[in-house]
């Protein structure tokens, strides 16, 4: 066991992690944040997608240990006092969601794309969501939700 | 004014989810996220190989690792399991069935299981499934379905001495006319590959037992009802012992319309240890141990007169079973069996299915299951039909479309509706086709790599599961209705209870929708629920395209019976005869009296109080309707894709996706839309880049992520859609179903497409999917 200290969604939490624990399953099943989703076991469809200190993870990736002393967001921590995060409200707006299990992870890339200044065109942003994978919406309504919440967010900053 | 007036109607409004706000937040309610206190988590020991037999299996070491509670082999439990695996659709009399158990000795195929490990934790039961010891025999196998019946070849169940499972077969002789006497006959082979389904929610099952005998199941499955009903008479228990649940589920395309292994596994071990049980598939597990779809061979014929008059066509079908039947495994290339004339006006038809057995996971429904392969032989042997005449592609498909509706088709069903002239006519709106043939020509004489091709795809299809008599005539095991019950709360909101089951198809919208506009309700007064056997008593669950046509209907004719009782209330306490009221948006006005009105909430708390209410009426203000659907449902329209083949490399990208689809009457157009664009993203995928393959020895080669490529966003264009709009006369609401359309319609058009751009060069037939190493060669070898 190691001792570790992970400050998720703001609040921090010390636990004792087996050396071996993903840091997708300290999320879930540690600290109840279930909604990481797991998708894969090959790192291949970004479901678990966090960010850790600013920066978009795949949450399965990484060792629970080596987060030690990071700062983590999921998706429970997106939305401020009640309001949805302008990118959660555009997937809304746009229906850019179906199943909605991927949405966790497509939703927290788009946040990294977006607030990293890549989301400049239709082009990069297919591009940059390149590693989150959805069956159900063809990402067509996706790739539109991107668009509109990255205009939000560039007038708001 | 007329309350008409006054009302926008719902139906047709996008209206934006409300399923949304609970996913978007992380609140998602998917099995894996519940753990009652006391769960075992459950691995299970597979099989490495295709064929093999269990020489001797040893548990000691699993059971005495850390956190272990119990593990069983086969033998184990075989007494647990009243009935082998269920398969509902014997098509044939003497359809072969091999006997199917959730644990086994002898492994049909890579993937099926041996034993299960049950610990306190998932690392636990990990760790112990390890230690489980399996002295193999193995055995030859079969895999490959277009040589499975030659002699001499390895059979997947010995005992049956054939690998043959049915022959199924539909011929019409309208004309008298043998297709060989016809003028031009073109006849084409095609291989379908196999396709893994990849809903992002693996499997997952969690039963949690009572103390009297029963049973909670919560699964990530599209059926409950049907889950429900086999799993009790699998275990042989009471059918109202057992609940399930099926909460936020994470998408289906057929490959949750099944009854696992694990599902009876669960509930199985969960009665017998009287703790919680849960498994949570792993992906590179769901690559075996979920069903797959396609993997059939196919020759197709079409013959016409020399002026482009199609008079025959016929279809001979291989299709893989894999190692066992599933739920519905031989009915698959049955759901394409009457369509395989497409939306053309063919009199003479003739159909022939020959399922196999081969050690593989075992196929069942995939988005289309039946249609997509049936669309698909059809569209390229239009094209392929075009050439040998000489005529233009487009217009051989116009001549040839049925016209008049309804239309009685060679195959004998009834198509009730379309237009797919005016759907045709809508694509080519929207193509500019002579501008595309200008650049095509362009490129074509620049000689440059980068060479343009256009395909088409018009198609229509059968869905709405299903009218039950003839599922019954088809020897499909059970019905095809759909129940729907509203219920008025006493201050005036409303209880809807459907047996559909969605799993992101935004059912709780759109039958608010529905509901409200026949209710003449505000949307927020209307509650739907859904996916549990405890609340939704009846149902037949989602698939099919079946929710809107069948689930959406039953919700009017429960709506009706709501409004009926509610015309005699309001009759008996405003004193008037029942036929004296009109009705509109929820209030009743008297006819000549438009100031004495009553609204139907009024009459939900009047049939509440029931204080005066008509001689011998029962309180309340409720309904239940259970709607069978008098025929299919009919969807039609006509597809384009623009693609941009790299002669260099092969490479094959979508430039443009064109689709015109007619679904009838359209609820929620951000709805249809999402649906249209994820069925035309999973049939660009077929024409791609999806290929299930195994080595020779049923070893399956794409078995993950990361070697069999399901499309990201930066695969794929943006799409142009539009609609044309014929409504089904077969039911009040005029919709059709709308959940397989692209699917279907897509895989044709694009490799139409890729063999558009490159046929200059002599290349005349690429297979799916047209990967840059398949395209390059073929342009290799053209060139040769």
């Amino acid at each position: 066991m190691r001792h570790v200290a992970l400050t998720v969604n703001g609040t921090r939490h010390e636990l004792d992690l087996e050396p071996r624990e993903l840091l997708v399953y300290v999320l879930r099943e540690r600290l109840g944040l279930t909604g990481t989703n797991v998708g894969c076991d090959t790192s291949s469809c970004g479901a678990c997608t966090v960010l850790l200190g600013g920066e978009s993870v795949k949450s399965c990736t990484l060792l629970g240990v080596q987060a030690d002393g990071a700062e983590i967001t999921t998706i429970e921590g997106l939305a401020g006092d009640g309001e949805l995060h302008p990118v959660q409200r555009a997937f809304h707006e746009n229906h850019a969601l179906q199943c909605g299990f991927c949405t966790p992870g497509m939703v927290m890339a788009a946040v990294s794309l977006i607030e990293h200044g890549e989301a400049t065109d239709e082009a990069a942003i297919r591009l940059g969501l390149e590693g989150n994978l959805c069956r159900c919406t063809g990402y067509h309504n996706i790739v539109l939700a991107v668009q509109q919440a990255a205009g939000v967010m560039e007038r708001a900053s | 004014m007329s309350a008409t007036e006054e009302k926008t109607a719902y139906v047709g409004s996008p209206v934006k989810r409300r399923e949304d706000q609970t996913l978007l937040t992380g609140r998602g309610t998917y099995v894996d996220n519940m753990a009652p206190v006391g769960t075992l988590s459950m691995v299970v020991v597979r099989s490495p190989y295709a064929h093999a037999r269990v020489k001797s299996i040893s548990l000691d070491a699993a059971r005495t690792a850390d956190g272990v509670v119990a593990v069983f082999s086969a033998a184990d439990l075989q007494d647990d399991w009243k009935a082998a695996m269920p398969c509902a659709w014997p098509v044939t009399e003497d359809m072969k069935n091999p006997p199917h158990y959730p644990l086994t000795d002898v492994a049909r195929y890579q993937g099926d299981g041996v034993a299960v490990v049950l610990a306190d934790t998932r690392a636990h039961a990990k760790d112990a499934a390890e230690l489980v010891e399996v002295d193999w025999e193995p055995l030859d196998a079969v895999v490959d379905v277009a040589t499975a019946l030659e002699d001499g070849t390895p059979l997947a169940h010995p005992d049956l001495g054939t690998n043959e499972c049915y022959v199924w077969r539909l011929d019409t002789d309208a004309t008298g006319q043998a297709i060989d006497e016809a003028e031009v006959v073109v006849t084409r082979r095609y291989y379908q590959p196999r396709l893994i389904p990849n809903a992002i929610e693996p499997r997952a099952v969690l039963a949690v037992p009572g103390a009297a005998g029963e049973v909670t199941l919560y699964a990530a499955t599209q059926i409950p009802h049907i889950l429900r009903l086999l799993v009790a008479a699998t275990l042989g228990m009471s059918e109202a012992k057992l609940r399930v649940v099926a909460p936020d589920v994470g998408g289906g395309f057929g490959s949750k319309l099944d009854v696992y292994a694990e599902d009876l596994l669960a509930v199985a071990l969960a009665r017998r240890l009287g703790r919680p049980v849960k498994w949570t598939e792993e992906r590179s597990e769901n690559y075996v141990a979920t069903i797959h779809g396609r993997d059939f061979v196919t020759e197709y014929t079409l013959a016409a007169t020399k002026d482009g008059t199609i008079t025959h066509c016929r279809a001979k079908v291989t299709a893989a079973m894999g190692a066992y039947l599933q739920l519905v495994t031989p009915g698959i290339p049955l759901l394409g069996a009457w369509i395989y004339a497409g939306p053309y006006a063919i009199p003479n038809y003739s159909v022939e299915f020959t399922g196999v057995f081969t050690n593989t996971t075992p196929t069942d429904a995939y988005r289309g299951a039946g249609r997509p392969e049936a669309t698909y032989v059809i569209e390229r042997t239009m094209d392929a039909l075009a050439e040998e005449l000489g005529m233009d592609r487009v217009e051989l498909r116009r001549k040839n479309f049925i016209k008049e509706f309804p239309a009685t088709i060679g195959s004998g069903l009834t198509i009730d509706s379309g237009d797919y002239v005016a759907s045709l006519d809508k694509l080519l709106e929207h193509l500019d086709l002579d501008a595309l043939r200008t650049e095509q020509a362009k490129r074509r004489e620049n000689g440059g790599p980068r060479q343009l091709g256009i395909g088409f795809s018009t198609y229509n299809e059968m869905c709405g599961l299903a009218p039950s008599r003839i599922l019954g005539a088809i020897r499909y095991a059970a019905g095809g209705w759909e129940q729907a019950t509203i219920r008025y709360l006493p201050t005036g909101s409303v209880q809807v209870i459907t047996g559909t089951s969605p799993h992101g198809q935004g059912h709780e919208t759109s039958w608010a929708q529905i509901v409200a506009d026949q209710l003449g309700c505000d949307i927020d007064a209307v509650e739907v629920l859904h996916g549990d056997t405890s609340v939704s008593h009846a149902g037949l669950d989602t698939y099919g395209s079946r929710s809107l046509p069948v689930g959406g209907v039953a919700l009017c004719y429960a709506a009706d019976k709501v409004i009926d009782k509610a015309r005699q209330i309001v009759a008996h306490q405003l004193e008037v005869s029942a036929d004296d009221l009109d009705y509109a948006n929820g209030t009743f006005t008297v006819k000549g009296s438009p100031d004495k009105e009553m609204t139907v909430a009024a009459a939900a708390w009047a049939a509440f109080a029931a204080h005066d209410l008509p001689d011998g009426m029962e309180p309340g203000l409720e309904a239940t309707a259970t709607y069978d659907p008098p025929n299919f449902s009919w969807p039609g329209g006509a597809h384009a894709a623009v693609v941009e083949v790299d002669t260099e490399t092969g490479d094959a990208r979508l430039v443009r996706y064109v689709a015109i689809d007619d679904v009838g009457t359209v609820v929620n157009p951000l709805i249809v839309d999402g649906q249209v664009h994820g069925g035309i993203t999973q049939g660009i995928s077929t024409a791609l880049y999806e290929e299930g393959t195994y080595d020779e020895t049923g070893s399956l080669l794409t078995a993950n992520l990361v070697t069999y490529l399901v499309p990201s966003a930066a695969e794929l264009p943006s799409f142009e859609l539009d609609r044309t709009e014929s409504r089904s006369p077969t039911n009040p609401l005029g919709v059709k179903g709308v959940g397989e359309t692209g699917t279907i319609a897509a895989a044709p058009a694009v490799i139409n497409a890729v063999l558009d751009a490159v046929s200059h060069l002599g290349v005349k037939d690429i297979q799916m999917p047209a990967t840059p190493e398949r395209v390059w060669r073929a342009i290799q070898e053209a060139k040769a």
